[in-house]
């Protein structure tokens, strides 16, 4: 008769009718608007309810008309799981099948979650909420920054230039008149040049290059200076792979030569580079 | 004139879009026979009512159809303002004015006031003498502890692993709820110089504490798009034991030449040039894009590059100044969105 008045088809203050189905009854048990879940409409129902303790409540007819007794809170159930399904399951003993099933499931619950509260307050762990606008955003920011970034090409351009400028020492055996060439050519470029450039490259192989070390770190001085080491480095021993001896000779001697030329000319192509 | 083109040109969109728009081409065709822009324009005003913006209509269709020949129109004086711009420019040849540059946002970034001059002698005396230092005189070698959150799940701990092949003379342990700041201690005590804790949320890596050991800043980002070593396509063999070198685009503000060298002294001092593998962070807009190459130089003029390895994206969250200490931790650098966030143009690192 209950049901037929406050269930799926009429009114029902504790029907949360926006989402699905769903009871706020703090006595209900599983916690959707359903014919055998609702308290109101059950003349037999039990929950567990915790306030601090785990307590079954139970609801007989007998006491439908005093609705500030109705609800008996019989059992304090003990800590131990296990006892406590025991203690359960005595004292709903001849109930419906649902209600006791559903009450054991429900005390499982919530221990779970009270263990679970008690390690996250143990563990420290900050929980750092994320907002999905905020999210989506940056997404697409870095798919943007991706795609300006052109990273093949830089990588490539660093690569080269590193090579111009002779980090890699003698390992790369290339004709040494495309290298004049292309030398050439960076020296018209730089004298057209008037700004500076926008990538700040850390140095590293500057000071890698180094073995002794430096106190400052400016782009002239380091320049300079590993252009001087590096004929130290190819007077002894360097690391060439396997090509013959007398080529690898000819060929350094004949760049060093090149180089002790290029020195003054790519002073001031680097200081105009710098500044 | 008017009043009959308009009648005819919504008569024919009573009935059937197609029909109209065959008037309407017949209609344009007409129009455009004569002066290019001048035409267009009068037609348009002449088509409709003064005072008139296609979301006024209110039906669908025929709204939608008069926004396309909007669409249409504009795209053709484009156009026609392109044509006669290039014929102009062929026409003065040499004397013409230089090309425009479109503006990117790169070009149109806010000028940074904490830009670092490469010659700027403060910078310079300040990187001589803070917590890399050390690294960058040569007397220290990186060794690196990567370690993951609880419970890590199979991605994370992949990436790990991959991690560690990357970055030379670097172990990976597995956290079980061991505090970070006890950590801390026993790993200055085996001489590691960087801590590095990977962070996982649904399986996720999302999140990266880089710790400079003896006392260093510590460095929160954010990681995403993260591929493993499977993932990437045309990828070239596993990487090395060679130590590789490490190449840093971009950092440009005081902010992003500390982040910088952050990253730089990972890597040790001295690269292998026979092991031919590059490490990349390169700095764009505030993300940081990492990758792994491997190179081979073709010529003199050209290089190709293979990637291997994983590759990740970060975005710094937050810098400290001693070690990682998040209650008591001195923040020199904290992200903070909505100042931040709100200029376009306007980038930290």
């Amino acid at each position: 008769v209950i049901w037929d008045i406050i269930g799926n088809t009429q009114f029902c203050s504790f029907k949360v009718t926006k989402s699905q189905n769903f009871c706020r009854n703090e006595y209900n048990i599983t916690g959707l608007c359903n014919r055998s879940s609702c308290p109101l409409a059950n003349s037999q129902y039990a929950t567990i309810r915790e306030e601090k303790q785990c307590f079954l409540y139970m609801k007989v007819i007998e006491r439908a008309a005093f609705p500030a007794r109705m609800w008996e809170k019989q059992v304090k159930l003990s800590k131990n799981y296990e006892k406590a399904l025991e203690q359960i399951d005595e004292n709903l003993i001849y109930w419906p099948r649902f209600i006791r099933h559903k009450c054991k499931q429900r005390f499982t619950k919530i221990t779970q979650y009270l263990i679970r509260m008690r390690k996250l307050v143990l563990k420290r762990r900050k929980l750092v909420p994320l907002s999905r606008k905020v999210e989506t955003r940056e997404r697409r920011k870095e798919e943007k920054a991706l795609i300006a970034a052109q990273l093949d090409n830089a990588i490539e351009k660093e690569l080269l230039e590193r090579l111009k400028q002779g980090t890699y020492g003698d390992i790369y055996n290339f004709p040494v008149h495309a290298f004049d060439r292309a030398l050439e050519q960076q020296d018209q470029e730089s004298e057209s040049e008037e700004e500076e450039e926008e990538e700040e490259e850390d140095d590293e192989d500057m000071n890698k290059l180094k073995t002794s070390s430096d106190e400052e770190e400016q782009d002239e001085s380091s320049e300079e200076e590993e252009v001087e080491e590096e004929m130290e480095v190819q007077t002894k021993a360097s690391r060439s792979k396997g090509k013959s001896p007398a080529n690898g000779s000819a060929a350094r001697k004949k760049r060093a030569y090149v180089e002790i030329e290029y020195e003054q000319e790519t002073e001031p192509a680097s200081k105009s580079r710098a500044t | 004139m008017d009043i009959t083109e308009v009648s005819t040109s919504q008569d024919g969109k009573g009935k059937k879009g197609k029909k109209a728009k065959k008037k309407s081409a017949e209609v344009d065709g007409e129009g455009s026979a004569g002066e290019e822009k001048k035409m267009v324009k009068s037609e348009l005003a002449v088509a409709f009512p003064p005072a008139f913006s296609v979301s006024e209509i209110k039906n669908k269709q025929r709204r939608h159809f008069m926004f396309m020949k909007l669409k249409q129109e504009k795209r053709k004086q484009k156009m026609q303002l392109r044509k006669k711009r290039r014929k102009e420019r062929e026409a003065l040849g040499d004397k013409a004015p230089p090309k425009e540059v479109p503006k990117t946002i790169e070009n149109q970034r806010v000028y940074d006031e904490t830009t670092v001059d490469p010659e700027d002698e403060e910078i310079a005396f300040d990187e001589g003498t803070d917590e890399f230092s050390a690294y960058f005189n040569g007397l220290t070698n990186p060794k690196v502890l990567i370690t993951t959150s609880d419970r890590p799940r199979g991605r994370t701990v992949r990436f790990c692993e991959q991690l560690a092949t990357v970055i030379p003379n670097a172990h990976v342990y597995y956290r079980r709820g061991l505090a970070l700041k006890r950590i801390i201690p026993q790993c200055v005590a085996r001489n590691f110089t960087y801590l590095m804790v990977i962070n996982e949320d649904r399986q996720v890596p999302n999140g990266m504490v880089l710790c400079h050991l003896p006392d260093g800043p510590t460095a929160h980002f954010k990681v995403s798009s993260v591929r493993l070593r499977k993932e990437m396509k045309r990828r070239g063999k596993n990487p090395t034991e060679h130590f590789p070198e490490v190449i840093l685009n971009n950092f440009t503000t005081r902010l992003g030449h500390t982040i910088g060298r952050l990253f730089a002294a990972l890597f040790p001092q001295e690269p292998h040039f026979v092991g031919r593998q590059v490490a990349t962070f390169h700095n764009q807009r505030d993300f940081i894009f990492f990758r792994f190459h491997r190179y081979i130089f073709k010529n003199e003029k050209k290089v190709g590059i293979q990637e291997l390895g994983p590759r990740f994206t970060l975005k710094l969250r937050s810098l400290q100044k001693g070690t990682f200490d998040s209650k008591y931790g001195e923040y020199e650098w904290v992200m903070k969105r909505h100042e931040m966030e709100a200029c376009r143009r306007k980038f930290q690192l």
